[in-house]
């Protein structure tokens, strides 16, 4: 061993140099631990946005899709589903959409992008059951409204913009998923509005 | 001829490790005040129940089956068809009750007598810190049984993370590591619960022992039993032998060998706590529905949320902070400052008397709205929100930060009663 005199300016260089270096090889290898809790490719897959084709649906008609594991009802609503909206406002618990139960550019009076497609989860706010659809005799459940979304297990009621009714026991109105219309025709569920 | 082969080994040990030297050091020759009451049962009885729950959680592991499709029915098979399974499930579930309960009255015995004050602010932070990982232990625990409560309970406390602003919802599907809770988010907490959190908690036990013996224990009149070295005459020293660590620095008065003296106290109180853990553990299991609760008996199901989502009773002060205010990322920062201020304590608290027995009274009645409002808190975190018990729970909250509050205030020019030079009797 030589015995040079001690450079100390060379000594703290080369200290701080081996820190920084170690420092980044620590923050290389948490990539993979941290990366690896997020979905992973099947979780993707199965969670990944859901097509539907809405050119063949007549109006009042309901189909279901299934987008990760919740059935999501898509409508296309008639002329007077639409007119009737306004009507039946004041029984409403919530008829303006200000909880966030949708995105925002489906926070309007039809609480959709285009106001003939109603989209929405068939989940009840309340205790996660289906609302089933009830066209033409959804008087029975409120007077003087033709159509809407009964709950069977706790009676909740919606209407055509899966609005909930005053005096039942779902808390909120139905949600709406993120979605989009990729054609004139070809509605996407998952990806919202202006992200595509 | 057995003596000497033994003192022989220790011999041989002690020149390569010092075994005997830790032994006296930390049980055989460490000085702890005379007068330890009831409520000092509460550290070695957590100790008792961290070994049940590692020993339990071990053997449980070795039916259990963490997978969206095998958790529950594993749950069961351990209940039914595994020897000795619901025992040893019994007492992995009563047992984490009964930590919370262990744990909650060993921070109760702190703030009456003033433990995290000056100079065991670090011995109290260790001991939040174990707290905070208890509850994340308990929390991940929970999720395992893969029942509805289970699942919707993990669902809330999840769906906090996603109150934080900007990157709230990535951060909440980093968690779950899925688009809803699944057998991914199972697998994960099942790893944290078993690996990760329980070898934190047994290192942050260790650090909290070892800070504790560096500055010594506190007592229920918060008289220091170290004086300063000379002052004290030598037929005043306590008659035991203390380690040089402690006798070095110190004259050590009004103490006693933790082993035997208390060691076997603390047998004692194991006696009465193993008496009530079992009677809870053969014939309350359920701790009627607050311990196991009612939807937990049916498997997770993410389209059916039970009735009424409670967190089990130990979260219930927390879970209520965050209920009664209405916005959800405040809710959130609230329930997360209950615990901050906590850590926080030593230096809320400005006054240099420790025991409550020599404070004043103002320090006296605090303390007991602040245990009252608590309760009140946990309580309410268990009931349904209404209106009312909103507003039960608003005047609580105030009473939980208002104890922090006041103390700083009042606690500078405190009018505090003369503290005796030693402990008597």
């Amino acid at each position: 061993m030589s015995n040079a005199p001690v450079n100390n300016g060379r000594r703290r260089f080369l200290t701080a140099a081996t820190a920084v270096v170690g420092g980044v090889g620590v923050a290389g290898v948490a990539v993979p631990f941290i990366a690896s809790w997020n979905p992973s490719a099947r979780a993707k897959a199965a969670g990944a946005p859901v097509e539907v084709n809405v050119g063949k649906i007549q109006p009042g008609q309901l189909i279901r899709a299934e987008w990760r594991g919740k059935p999501v009802y898509v409508v296309r609503r008639s002329e007077k589903m639409l007119a009737d909206l306004a009507k039946h406002e004041d029984q409403l618990k919530d008829p303006e959409s200000l909880e966030e139960q949708q995105p925002s550019y489906a926070t309007n009076a039809h609480r959709s992008i285009k106001p003939e497609f109603m989209v929405a989860l068939g989940v009840c706010t309340h205790l996660g059951c289906a609302p089933t659809h009830h066209k033409g005799d959804f008087g029975e459940k409120v007077e003087g409204v033709s159509d809407g979304f009964f709950c069977p297990c706790h009676g909740s009621k919606f209407d055509m913009a899966g609005r909930v009714f005053q005096s039942v026991p779902a808390p909120t109105n139905l949600m709406v998923p993120e979605h989009s219309f990729l054609t004139e025709d070809t509605l996407l569920i998952g990806v919202g509005q202006g992200e595509v | 001829m057995l003596v000497k082969l033994f003192t022989d080994f220790m011999g041989w040990i002690d020149k390569r490790l010092p075994v005997t030297d830790a032994w006296n050091k930390h049980l055989a020759q460490y000085p702890a005040p005379k007068n330890f009451n009831f409520w000092y049962f509460f550290g070695s009885l957590a100790m008792l129940v961290l070994v049940n729950q590692i020993l339990t959680g071990i053997w449980l592991t070795m039916n259990y089956e963490p997978s969206n499709e095998g958790a529950f029915a594993s749950i069961e098979y351990i209940m039914r068809d595994v020897d000795y399974g619901w025992l040893l499930r019994y007492m992995h579930s009563t047992g984490a009750s009964a930590f919370f309960i262990v744990v909650y009255m060993h921070m109760m015995r702190g703030l009456m007598y003033g433990s995290y004050q000056k100079p065991r602010e670090l011995l109290w932070i260790f001991g939040m810190l174990i707290f905070l990982v208890l509850m994340a232990e308990a929390f991940m625990g929970y999720l395992l049984p893969w029942g509805n409560m289970s699942y919707w309970g993990a669902q809330v406390i999840i769906s906090l993370f996603g109150n934080v602003p900007i990157i709230g919802d990535d951060l909440t599907l980093w968690i779950r590591g899925d688009y809803v809770i699944s057998g991914a988010t199972l697998n994960r907490f099942f790893a944290l619960h078993v690996i990760a959190l329980p070898l934190v908690l047994v290192i942050l036990v260790f650090l909290h022992i070892l800070a504790l013996h560096e500055v010594g224990s506190n007592n229920p009149e918060g008289i220091d039993i170290k004086k300063p070295k000379g002052s004290i005459k030598p037929e005043e020293l306590s008659k035991f032998e203390f380690h040089k660590q402690y006798t070095a620095k110190y004259d050590i008065v009004d103490a006693i060998p933790f082993h035997p003296y208390y060691s076997v106290k603390d047998i004692m109180g194991v006696a009465g706590f193993l008496i009530i853990f079992c009677w809870v553990m053969f014939f309350a299991p359920e701790g009627g529905g607050y311990f196991m609760e009612a939807p937990n008996f049916e498997p997770a199901n993410g389209l059916k949320t039970p009735e009424h989502i409670a967190p089990v009773w130990y979260f219930g002060p927390y879970y209520t902070i965050l209920r009664v205010i209405p916005h959800p990322l405040l809710g959130a920062i609230g329930m997360f400052s209950a615990i901050i201020v906590l850590f926080l304590l030593p230096w809320f608290d400005r006054g240099v008397v420790k025991s409550i027995k020599y404070r004043s009274k103002a320090h006296l009645i605090n303390l007991i709205q602040f245990s009252i409002c608590f309760i009140i808190l946990g309580v309410l975190g268990t009931l349904p929100a209404t209106p009312v018990y909103n507003m039960i729970g608003v005047f609580a909250s105030f009473g939980y930060f208002g104890f922090f509050v006041a103390l700083w205030f009042y606690s500078k020019n405190e009018k505090t009663k003369p503290v005796p030079e030693r402990i008597s009797g």
